[in-house]
């Protein structure tokens, strides 16, 4: 009984370490002093005055489109690699996955500068392009990685047997080989969004001036202050998500305990 | 008809040369010249100068310690998240990617709201009649702040591999007469080690490297390997200097990765 | 008989809302093999892991050798389990999995390099000390879990479904070791199957159990041959179910015909299941049998042919060496000792209830 309650005290604590940040600044949005360091009463008056700051809108929306088209560009590549690579001897597999490994597992400012020595080198302009490619390629792997156990669960035989029934390969793939792999894709896009969404190293290193998503606007405020109009936006961002996921979960969940009782 | 979908990897071979090979390719070709295009190791033994030097151990020492803490805080969480017959394992995993939708760099800083002389934890402190902590701005601070942006990399491997341990496995070590000390010794500890591996390689490397929290945290004063790095590259625009301090970087990466590449099976944090 | 090594007293235990094992009273003698058969979410597992101490019970009590230990840890316990799938240690060579609990209970080196030498002996492995558990086939992984339970020198050894990953010749072949093996040591086996074959091969006595009751307690000869319920019958082979009217002792109404039989004490015109088993029926000329019928279908079994035989509006099955074509008038003989009656469940429930005895 003792341990059971320690092992829940332990956990709680481990869950206040990872959320205290994110409370405090939600608790900041709402600090009608500019500083952080004093409370200075209930306010919203930063949610209001948000949606004037065409700064922020503007880096809001630069990160929302980069995190999209980059997370839809790398989920297409990705999920058709995945399928190609799964498809291929183990020799070729292998150093496939291997390079799939570099930008997972090498430190964001080596994937950062080799982007910028490379952009040098050619002679690109820095802005969108530059920092899209660059998301692009570091969201590939994660894609990768997570079609990748998917497709070994799938029952090679459905395919055959759709095949057999007169189906033409690419009619049998999006008939029975995609939907058994939907989910590794669709948690390969999310995760993809999300990594496009919190980079802030890569992006530092593959913008140009006078271009700025969330991550790089926030860092050059950090010196003069941060506006408060952030942890508004933040605070937004991160409920919206929250009550996504709840909606998401809640719903499957259902289902599944109706499985396990069958 | 499977030489078809083995090209379906095609364009991401491209891809993956255009922009993982050859990028590399570019930091390896200038760490090793010199501005006038000549082959040079001045950039590399630049590591030795006291200051590089300095910064590379500080970083080294700052992230062996946090990459400890975080084994040893995750490993426990992991065995009693995996006890818990949570078995939406994605759950698990949502609780920890969910604060990356708080933006990485104000959550870190939102720790200066918390750590500072006045702010919200030496004011419980103060409350409770405790000693008040003074760590802001000091490598403690930056041990804080890797701990917390790096503790789910730990996490979510060990978890992994310590949901898949076979429960008859860990049945039959007891059935031996194992206690559960023994038990995890010789059984659990030896089977979770590919998630232990994989979890310091996640932490170790993004702590070894980094600048952003150095430079939230610990004030202007400390400088790690990263910002040293990082000013060559943005503020002193030496591409050569910057690129020679990534490659004595990278052989510690490279470490990492053979090391996780043979232990790692099936996949690290995902999967 | 030997004496009663383990008592299961009202053993209770549910999972959630499942009620999983009701008031359960089971004992087993010492160098028994006694198998616990029944189809999957009977309670058989969990009535080994009661006794393994993986699983505690709600209510109710485990006594090995008159102590009770109920409560007591896993690794505490005088037996040793041979799991589902083999449960062995990947990370560790042939000998080290079997040196494991040798190991823990700190036995000299040369104990343990004899024991081990042994234990691959007893099943067969000679040499295989510094293989990769992951090295081997189903069938060798199997032998391991068994020699690494085994040198531990239990008193009792539980199997869980040992064989259910092996291919059926494999399976066969392991039967027969496992009853040497059983021979060799003299100690008790407590097997979990859902194989009625298998626990009719090797038994000495049977536990057929249903949704947590224990249907019927005997030797395999006992359970197949006077099956108590109409669950045991059909769950142990083939059987001829048929609602019947018990209309004096020794005298039962079987679709309309009336056959001799040696039961007595179900009262007069009473409704009862006589269960007759394929291979006790006989294939007569129409005029020597007790009632007529017409072969429908006819397979070769290599032992034997199977046949459904349409008489008197139900469907007989028929197993016999001699082969009738489709549509032979045939008349069908069953002597009196190979119909068994039966008490009819009043409802549906009755036949999951334990019986009494």
């Amino acid at each position: 009984m003792i341990v059971n309650r320690l092992k829940k005290i332990y956990v709680a604590l481990i869950f206040i370490l990872l959320y205290a940040p994110i409370l405090t600044l939600i608790v900041l949005s709402f600090n009608a002093s500019k500083t952080r360091a004093k409370w200075g009463g209930f306010t919203i008056k930063w949610y209001l005055s948000l949606f004037q700051n065409e700064q922020i809108m503007t880096a809001l929306s630069t990160t929302l489109i980069i995190a999209f088209v980059s997370a839809l560009i790398a989920t297409v590549i990705g999920t058709a690699a995945s399928i190609g690579i799964f498809s291929m001897k183990k020799g070729w597999r292998t150093f496939y996955l291997g390079v799939t490994n570099i930008p997972m597992l090498n430190a964001d400012i080596v994937t950062g500068i080799s982007f910028m020595l490379l952009y040098i080198a050619i002679g690109a302009s820095f802005g969108f392009p530059t920092v899209l490619l660059a998301h692009i390629t570091f969201n590939i792997p994660y894609v990768i990685l997570s079609v990748m156990p998917k497709l070994k669960q799938v029952n090679y035989s459905t395919y055959e047997a759709a095949l057999d029934l007169g189906a033409s390969p690419v009619y049998a793939f999006f008939k029975v080989i995609f939907p058994e792999i939907l989910s590794g894709v669709a948690s390969g896009f999310l995760l993809s969004f999300t990594m496009s969404l919190d980079d802030f190293i890569i992006t530092h290193f593959t913008k140009g001036p006078g271009f700025d998503t969330l991550s790089t606007k926030i860092y050059t405020e950090v010196k003069k202050g941060i506006k408060p109009e952030m942890y508004a936006l933040s605070t937004l961002l991160f409920l919206s998500v929250l009550i996504l996921l709840f909606l998401v979960n809640k719903t499957p969940r259902k289902e599944k305990k109706q499985i396990i009782k069958e | 008809m499977k030489n078809n979908r083995r090209l379906l990897a095609t364009p991401y071979f491209f891809w993956a040369a255009a922009f993982i090979i050859i990028p590399l390719g570019m930091v390896f070709y200038y760490g090793l010249t010199d501005k006038s295009g000549a082959l040079s190791f001045s950039n590399i033994s630049a590591i030795a100068s006291p200051e590089n030097w300095k910064a590379l151990m500080l970083s080294l020492l700052l992230s062996l310690i946090s990459t400890l803490i975080c084994l040893l805080l995750a490993y426990p969480l992991a065995l009693i998240l995996c006890n818990l017959h949570v078995n939406q394992s994605s759950f698990i995993v949502l609780i920890f990617i969910l604060p990356m939708w708080m933006n990485f760099l104000l959550r870190t800083l939102a720790w200066q709201t918390l750590l500072e002389k006045t702010g919200v934890i030496n004011s419980i402190l103060k409350f409770l009649h405790l000693p008040v902590m003074d760590i802001i701005n000091t490598p403690y601070a930056i041990i804080l702040g890797m701990v917390y942006n790096f503790l789910p990399f730990m996490v979510l491997p060990l978890f992994n591999v310590l949901s898949k341990i076979d429960r008859n496995v860990v049945n039959a070590a007891r059935d031996l007469g194992a206690n559960s000390f023994q038990t995890f010794v010789k059984i659990i500890f030896p089977l979770s080690l590919p998630g232990v591996i994989s979890g310091i390689t996640m932490v170790f490397v993004p702590a070894l490297t980094t600048f952003v929290i150095s430079d939230l945290l610990g004030g202007s004063k400390i400088l790690l390997i990263g910002n040293v790095i990082e000013q060559e590259f943005k503020q002193a625009s030496n591409w050569h200097a910057g690129s020679g301090l990534s490659l004595v970087l990278m052989i510690f990466i490279i470490i990492s990765m053979i090391i996780t590449e043979k232990y790692d099976k099936d996949g690290g944090v995902i999967s | 008989m030997s004496r009663k090594l383990i008592e299961l007293q009202n053993i209770t235990k549910s999972f959630g809302r499942d009620v999983v094992l009701d008031d359960l009273n089971l004992y087993i003698r010492e160098n028994e093999f006694i198998t616990l058969l029944g189809p999957s979410g009977c309670g058989k597992t969990t009535t080994l892991r009661i006794i393994g101490g993986f699983e505690s019970p709600d209510s109710g009590s485990v006594i090995f050798d008159g102590i009770n230990i109920t409560e007591l840890a896993p690794n505490k316990r005088q037996l040793n389990t041979v799991f589902q799938k083999y449960a062995l240690f990947s990370h560790m060579s042939v000998a080290d999995n079997i040196a494991f609990g040798l190991k823990i209970k700190n036995k000299s080196n040369d104990y343990i390099q004899d024991k081990i030498k042994y234990a691959l002996k007893l099943v067969n492995l000679d040499g295989y000390e510094n293989r990769t558990p992951d090295s081997l086939s189903g069938g060798q992984q199997q032998r391991i879990a068994i020699a690494r339970a085994i040198v531990n020198e239990p008193k009792v050894l539980l199997l869980d479904e040992p064989l259910g990953a092996l291919d059926l010749k494999l399976r066969q072949d392991m039967q027969y070791e496992l009853i040497r093996l059983k021979n060799e040591l003299g100690i008790t086996f407590i097997y979990v199957t859902h194989d009625q074959e298998e626990a009719l091969t090797m038994s000495d006595t049977i536990v057929v159990m249903n949704q947590g009751y224990i249907q019927q307690i005997g030797t395999p000869e006992d359970i197949y041959n006077e099956p108590e319920n109409a669950f045991v019958a059909d769950f142990i082979g083939d059987s001829n179910i048929i609602a019947s009217t018990m209309i004096e002792d020794r005298l039962v109404e079987i679709l309309g015909a009336r056959f001799e039989c040696v039961d007595t004490g179900f009262g007069i015109n009473k409704p009862v299941d006589a269960v007759i088993r394929p291979e006790d029926i006989d294939l007569v000329k129409p005029s020597e049998g007790t009632i007529q019928g017409v072969v429908s279908h006819i397979i070769f079994k290599g032992v034997h042919y199977e046949m459904e035989v349409m008489a008197n509006g139900h469907e007989w099955l028929v197993h016999s060496t001699d082969m009738f074509p489709v549509g032979t008038k045939v008349g069908i003989h069953v002597d009196p000792f190979d119909i068994q009656i039966m008490h009819k469940p009043e409802s549906e429930d009755e036949e999951a209830v334990g019986v009494e005895e």
